[in-house]
């Protein structure tokens, strides 16, 4: 019978099925990072519980580390350094692998798992991080967790699960220049809802999605959760094992025969099948308090939910481009790896972003990020054009306390999450594209990044 | 984890869609590495007027006199969406609330429920907006709930309940089959060799 490729690596990874129904899942991989990590550890040694492979786990500072140069333990957070603190310490007492706050291989839990070759074809990979869903741009099952299911996965090896259904999201057709893998993700999310993928692990399949590079994928099913799926996956390919070549933790090639088989049957059969023309799509913007209420840059703002429209200050029927933005972020696990930044860059090199703009940040994903973007002069267009340049970390993806824009900012925001609240009390975030945000903050106000993109093409 | 059987409770209704877990409980209520201490920043962007000064919105229902010992929370659709942070059942179980219906669940926040002892029900928009403000009675055993009128019957899977209603550790649960796990690494090791690295530190 033929198998999806989530059935194949479930069916691979089921050691034994509960009396109620539910399936023993091996977990291969566990990362932690310091604002969950620190509860996840503690609870169990607290209980007396060791971990069962420490070689397979993981953990890295990442949410809330100070990203300024030179920095230390020392946060902006406050209360912020013992999470540090506390996460170093039970991982070091954990035996587990820890990437620290000053470590050359730093960054983003997303980030940096494909750069390590943690993340691998047909693995089982868990983190208590909704966004592990990026990591399944490498035919990995990858999911987020809470702290109570990272303790069962790392106390036992295996979750209990109840089987996923499945879903297959199919690109078509090619995408128009100036749109990326972030506008197909919010172009779903916008046609079918903030909870469209229903808890289903969704495969997203289709000629423009085979075109993507492996960066686009992790963009792609980064934004699986926000479509309410548990995960994303794409079949793995060539480009697929070729990236991972020479990875840290990636084994030599001799993986690739049983990595090659791990794709869906032609007649798998999906339990919902949704499909989409990338041709049709344009640069995407938020224009709410949801991902879900996105639009097309050059589209009117629609009728929505009275309290988005009151929280974000814009009426039906208004041009969403042209509305003034006081700040601009491009980081996150969402957007910002190289092939991010150097998209950014391609629109502001030479130019100067808007007096009006109040906060413009460039956080790389990863410390590899950064190095990478250095040494092509990356750093030099954004800190040029008015942004500056920073060390890795989640950043402003959210507020946690610490650094935040200032009170009634409008943001313009490569990141994945426009929710109120979610960068600073009363923030507006409009989430978009690398190119979509550095146009906008170019311009003052929310703009399409295509007419400065055939600029630089011409 | 205290078992559910039965709970008799008012209803608050939070009935909007996409409800996230960072309204449920911001990052900058998360003051701790632990679990508690979790139910002051509960909903804090919504229920407080001022959220620094703490001065409460009294138009948020849970700040309603009616709704203040509620141990049932009514939602729309996407409930508990975004983040994973398993704060968000924390603060939601510590503050009182053990049942949340719905119309569905974001699934990370849904298992969460279930492993803190919190009832995630999946109903029709329609049926969960009739219990508002009523005081019903959820028995997790009869899959029901009564709210004097009439009996609705909700689904569950069979692990779920099993867990919940058993109030059972998962893990302590689990390592009862640790030699299927034994047996299933023995074979696995020799399939993908390559999954197994080395002890490192």
């Amino acid at each position: 019978m033929p198998r999806t490729l989530f059935a194949k690596i479930w069916d691979a990874h089921c050691v034994a099925t509960t009396p109620g129904g539910a399936d023993l899942i091996a977990i291969d991989r566990v990362f932690l990072h310091e604002r969950t990590g620190a509860a996840a550890l503690n609870g169990m040694a607290a209980a007396g519980r060791p971990v069962v492979d420490p070689a397979r786990v993981f953990a890295v500072m990442d949410h809330i580390v100070d990203t300024r140069p030179g920095r230390s333990d020392a946060t902006l957070m406050p209360g912020g350094q013992a999470f540090i603190t506390e996460t170093r310490a039970a991982a070091h007492a954990a035996g587990i692998f820890l990437i620290d706050v000053t470590d050359r291989d730093q960054g983003i839990v997303h980030v940096i798992s494909p750069e390590l070759g943690i993340v691998l074809p047909g693995v089982t990979l868990v983190a208590p991080d909704s966004h592990t869903c990026t990591q399944g741009a490498f035919g990995a099952l990858a999911w987020g967790i809470g702290s109570s299911e990272a303790e069962h996965a790392m106390a036992t090896g295996m979750l209990r699960l109840e089987r996923s259904r499945t879903m297959r999201v199919t690109f078509s057709g090619a995408l128009a220049p100036g749109v990326t893998a972030k506008d197909m993700a919010l172009a779903l999310i916008a046609r079918h809802g903030a909870g469209g993928g229903a808890g289903q692990v969704i495969e997203f399949a289709g000629a423009a999605v085979s075109a993507l590079d492996m960066e686009a994928r992790m963009t792609l099913c980064n934004m699986a959760t926000e479509f309410g799926a548990m995960t994303g996956i794409i079949a793995p390919d060539d480009k697929t094992f070729a990236w991972l070549v020479g990875r840290r933790y990636a084994p030599a090639g001799f993986a690739e025969p049983h990595w090659a088989t791990l794709r869906s049957d032609p007649h798998a059969v999906f339990d919902q099948e949704l499909a989409l023309d990338a041709g049709s799509i344009a640069p995407m913007v938020s224009w709410g308090t949801s991902p879900e209420q996105s639009i097309p840059v050059d589209a009117a703002v629609p009728s929505g939910p009275a309290r988005a429209h009151e929280y974000i200050g814009l009426t039906p029927g208004q041009a969403l481009a042209g509305t003034r933005i006081d700040a601009a972020f491009i980081g996150s696990c969402t957007n910002a790896r190289l092939s991010d930044l150097r998209r950014a860059a391609a629109v502001l090199r030479g130019k100067r972003i808007a007096p009006s703009i109040r906060k413009a940040l460039v956080v790389p994903g990863s410390m590899a990020v950064r190095r990478a973007a250095e040494a092509e002069g990356l750093d030099k267009v954004f800190e040029a054009a008015g942004f500056e340049w920073r060390m890795s970390g989640c950043s402003l993806c959210f507020y946690a306390g610490g650094e935040g824009f200032a009170p009634g900012s409008r943001v313009i925001s490569s990141t994945n999450r426009n929710f109120e609240g979610r960068q600073g009390p009363g923030i507006r975030t409009h989430i978009a594209s690398p190119e979509t945000v550095a146009a906008s903050a170019i311009a003052g106000c929310i703009a399409d990044p295509r007419p400065l993109l055939a600029q630089v093409a011409a | 984890m205290t078992p559910f059987v039965t709970l008799t409770s008012i209803a608050a209704p939070l009935l909007r869609d996409n409800v996230d877990t960072d309204a449920i409980i911001p990052s900058r209520e998360m003051r701790s590495t632990g679990r508690t201490g979790l139910a002051d920043g509960l909903f804090a962007p919504w229920r407080y007027r001022d959220v620094d000064a703490r001065a409460p919105d009294p138009e948020f229902v849970l700040n309603r006199g009616q709704f203040a010992a509620a141990q049932i929370l009514l939602g729309g659709a996407n409930f508990g969406c975004g983040s994973s942070r398993e704060h968000a059942v924390w603060a939601l179980a510590e503050w009182g609330i053990r049942c949340v219906i719905a119309e569905d669940f974001a699934p990370i926040f849904r298992n969460n429920c279930i492993r803190n002892g919190v009832l995630p029900i999946e109903l029709p928009h329609s049926e969960v907006a009739r219990f508002s403000g009523r005081i019903i009675t959820v028995d997790l055993p009869a899959q029901t709930i009564r709210d004097g009128v009439r009996t609705l019957v909700f689904a569950i899977g069979a692990e779920a309940k099993a867990m919940l209603v058993e109030g059972l550790d998962a893990i302590d649960h689990t390592h009862k089959q640790r030699s299927d796990y034994e047996a299933w690494l023995a074979t696995d090791r020799v399939v993908r060799p390559w999954v197994y690295l080395e002890h490192r530190s």
